[in-house]
């Protein structure tokens, strides 16, 4: 049903699309969700320099390839976007397909690392650092899957030439999951 | 749901027929994305919680005036029960009945109308919102029936009570209690950001920002503080529910956590939430004497800006919530300057209204009675905040009756006075019907007459030394005198008349739904675009051909060119 838009979805009195709008609003509710959490965690950090021995055993280089394929992925998004503007479907869906590839990289070697640091007793319930590293990053990548499902539709849709718009609004999205994790990775990996 | 009017108003306008082509039946009203039917649904589930929520009332108010009896239609209250009982009524109160009914509802019904839309910009995303609320609803009330009973930690949850199960007792009720207020908040989130969108967006051509209806504005920022503060406490309640699911230790101080963390984020949002539902029904009211006064309101703009310094100062007075809870006290003279400046603004709008009344042509109509008694019932819980705000007299306040007494005045008129407003406004909107009058009014003097006499009992008490969160006062001897008990026995007694004239209350809807006048488009000659379309509207709300127009603002009562005391927006001039 409804699939036909109403009226109140095409209108624009500010002039700035209803999609991108409302991305920026969800976005606006994301940062102030990651904002309480870390903000908790840098409290409890400065009062806790004991964090830095448990935080010495956080892989560093393994969170720097993540970060790398994280932003590679958000390249990938923009050039998608390009093709889009282009009207270009299949192309912005292929390289959508590219951030998705990203994205489950980012998840494989998320998922070996934390299977390593379980096995060696780095648990959530370990001490306070290793349940706010569990915590932040498990928050973050739910958003990293959430983002590669929606992408996922995004990207079948714009293959077959229709709502194009959303390749950038799911780009807008990935964009702010790139941004967390580069607030994420200095405050859990590179802080000893 | 005057199903009937709206299909017939529907064949009429084949314009709007391409979107609304879905499930038939039942089916409609349970799968629609009309904003109308959403509204609805999410008035008729916060109906049904308020009953729930006053019926839990009444039962630890009969086993604090009565200690020991076998409460009608309960039985015998135990301690755990009596926990679970206040916390849940909290808990239903705010998240469950104040939420979904001033901003769900209203927010839904009115923006579109008011603002001449056909519907919410994501109508999907709107219904999914809904759906989330009624499992989080099911899920609320499912916690109280789970072994070992609801939650009983009080709304608020602080650890290391609500973290710990062998403190709380309710391991599976506690978890619970928590999930469902993690997902009402995602429901809200996702309506918010409809709300916020669609107000942006979505106006009727001419509409500029001054043109629009305050209560609209009203919602929108409120939608917008719920979104700006709500975020630490989501991160908050997953760092609770691990917690007490997977046993970590962010809020136990032996292992390094710290359960003020719990005070600091909860408060963070939950100063903010007192504004979120607030606003709505300030707008309300204001919309509603404007029109009753037949006068422009007295200071749109600075309605609008107070709104937005009230917005912007609610952040900045969360810890006046913890006085007593060790912070340091130079931290409480900031938040007591704070906390007293919020209420310049908030003194602010009562006195435009009051200036609105001024010379006004007032006819006290059901909805304008209950617009003055929002008035006059949250001027006294404001003026009662200023003891609280102030941190030496909150030292002996704290946790008393006193300040039970103080927010139930505050939160009275928001979410119970606040909700008759709207209902007895735009009733015939809704419905089409007009609501009988005289029922009206009895049910409005049955309504706030017993209400005074429930939380003037429990002001004294509350200076008297009563705390709160007790389940017999009989164990504690200088409480237990008969001097208290007959304040408790008048607020219980109270209490009961104000709900058994709830049953007017119903049986006005249900006689007036069905039999009521018929109310044709313009009852209370308003001038917002919402009373330009069919009572009840169709669907699209306007044809598709004929959307209005907006030439001027939506208080344009009395003005000396015309014949008739009201001009409507969308005519021109």
């Amino acid at each position: 049903m409804a699939n036909a838009k109403p009226l109140a979805t095409l209108r624009s009195a500010t002039g700035i699309p209803t999609g991108r709008l409302a991305v920026w609003w969800v976005l606006a509710s994301e940062v102030v969700i990651f904002g309480g959490l870390l903000g908790a965690y840098l409290m409890h950090r400065l009062g806790h320099p004991e964090w830095a021995e448990a935080a010495a055993h956080t892989n560093t280089w393994v969170g720097a390839f993540n970060t790398f394929v994280l932003l590679s992925s958000s390249f990938t998004a923009v050039l998608a976007h390009q093709a889009a503007e282009k009207g270009n479907g299949k192309e912005a869906a292929k390289l959508l397909g590219f951030t998705i590839l990203g994205a489950l990289t980012f998840l494989i070697v998320k998922s070996g690392e934390w299977t390593y640091e379980i096995m060696h007793g780095y648990t959530i319930t370990a001490n306070n650092f290793w349940s706010f590293y569990y915590t932040a990053a498990g928050l973050h990548a739910l958003h990293v899957i959430a983002g590669a499902i929606i992408m996922g539709f995004v990207a079948v849709d714009a293959y077959r030439g229709r709502e194009l718009h959303r390749v950038e609004l799911i780009g807008i999205y990935w964009h702010f999951v790139d941004v967390v994790w580069i607030f994420l990775f200095p405050l859990l990996y590179i802080a000893k | 749901m005057a199903d009937t009017a709206v299909d017939v108003q529907h064949a009429e306008h084949h314009g709007h027929a391409d979107h609304h082509h879905g499930p038939q039946g039942l089916l409609k009203y349970v799968w629609s994305t009309d904003h109308k039917i959403i509204a609805m649904q999410y008035l008729f589930t916060g109906m049904f919680m308020a009953v729930i929520g006053g019926y839990m009332a009444y039962v630890f108010r009969m086993q604090l005036a009565f200690p020991g009896i076998s409460v009608p239609g309960f039985g015998q209250v135990s301690p755990g029960e009596y926990n679970s009982l206040v916390t849940n009524h909290g808990s239903i109160m705010i998240f469950w009945v104040a939420m979904p009914v001033l901003i769900a509802a209203f927010g839904n019904y009115l923006i579109p109308l008011m603002i001449g839309a056909d519907d919410m910009v994501f109508p999907r995303i709107n219904r999914l919102s809904y759906q989330i609320f009624l499992v989080s609803a099911i899920l609320l009330l499912a916690s109280m029936f789970v072994q070992g009973g609801g939650f009983g930690g009080a709304w608020t949850a602080y650890p290391p009570l609500s973290a710990v199960a062998e403190y709380n007792q309710t391991a599976l009720g506690s978890s619970m209690w928590l999930v469902a207020v993690a997902l009402e908040f995602v429901a809200f989130l996702l309506g918010g950001i409809n709300f916020i969108t669609t107000l942006m967006n979505s106006r009727a051509p001419g509409m500029k920002a001054y043109d629009i209806p305050i209560v609209c504005w009203m919602i929108v920022i409120a939608s917008i503080l719920f979104m700006l503060s709500v975020g630490p406490l989501i991160a908050g309640a997953v760092m609770l529910l691990f917690d007490q699911v997977l046993g970590t230790g962010f809020y136990d101080p032996a292992r390094g956590g710290d359960p003020i963390l719990w005070q600091h984020l909860f408060w963070f949002f939950g100063h903010p939430e007192v504004y979120v539902v607030l606003l709505p029904a300030i707008g309300m009211t204001i919309d509603v004497i404007a029109t009753f006064s037949r006068k422009k309101i007295f200071g749109y703009k600075l309605v609008l800006y107070t709104t937005v310094a009230t917005g912007v100062l609610s952040f900045f007075v969360w810890a006046h919530h913890q006085f007593i809870a060790g912070i340091d006290p130079r931290m409480a003279n900031v938040f007591t300057i704070t906390t007293l400046l919020i209420s310049v603004p908030i003194a602010e709008m009562l006195f435009v209204i009051i200036a609105t009344l001024y010379g006004g042509s007032i006819r006290l109509t059901t909805p304008m009675l209950w617009a003055l008694a929002f008035v006059a019932e949250f001027l006294i819980g404001g003026v009662t905040g200023i003891f609280l705000g102030a941190s030496g007299a909150d030292i002996y306040f704290h946790d008393t009756y006193f300040v039970l007494a103080h927010f139930h005045y505050t939160f009275f008129p928001i979410a119970i006075i606040g909700s008759f407003i709207g209902f007895t406004y735009w009733f015939p909107k809704m419905f089409g019907r007009m609501m009988n009058d005289t029922l009206g009014k009895i049910h409005f003097w049955g309504t706030v007459i017993p209400f005074n006499f429930i939380f003037i009992p429990l002001f004294v008490l509350g200076i008297g030394g009563q705390h709160r969160r007790i389940y017999n006062y009989q164990h504690f001897p200088e409480l237990a005198g008969p001097e208290m008990y007959q304040l408790r026995v008048i607020a219980t007694i109270s209490l009961l008349v104000m709900l058994s004239f709830q049953l007017v209350f119903f049986y006005n809807c249900i006689t007036s739904w069905i039999s009521g006048e018929k109310a044709g488009k313009n009852p209370w000659k308003a001038n917002t675009l919402e009373w330009t379309t069919e009572s009840p509207p169709p669907h699209g709300n306007w044809p598709a051909d004929d959307m209005p127009n907006v030439y001027r603002g939506a208080y344009e009562y009395g003005h000396p060119d015309r014949e008739e005391d009201y001009w409507p927006q969308n005519q021109p001039s």
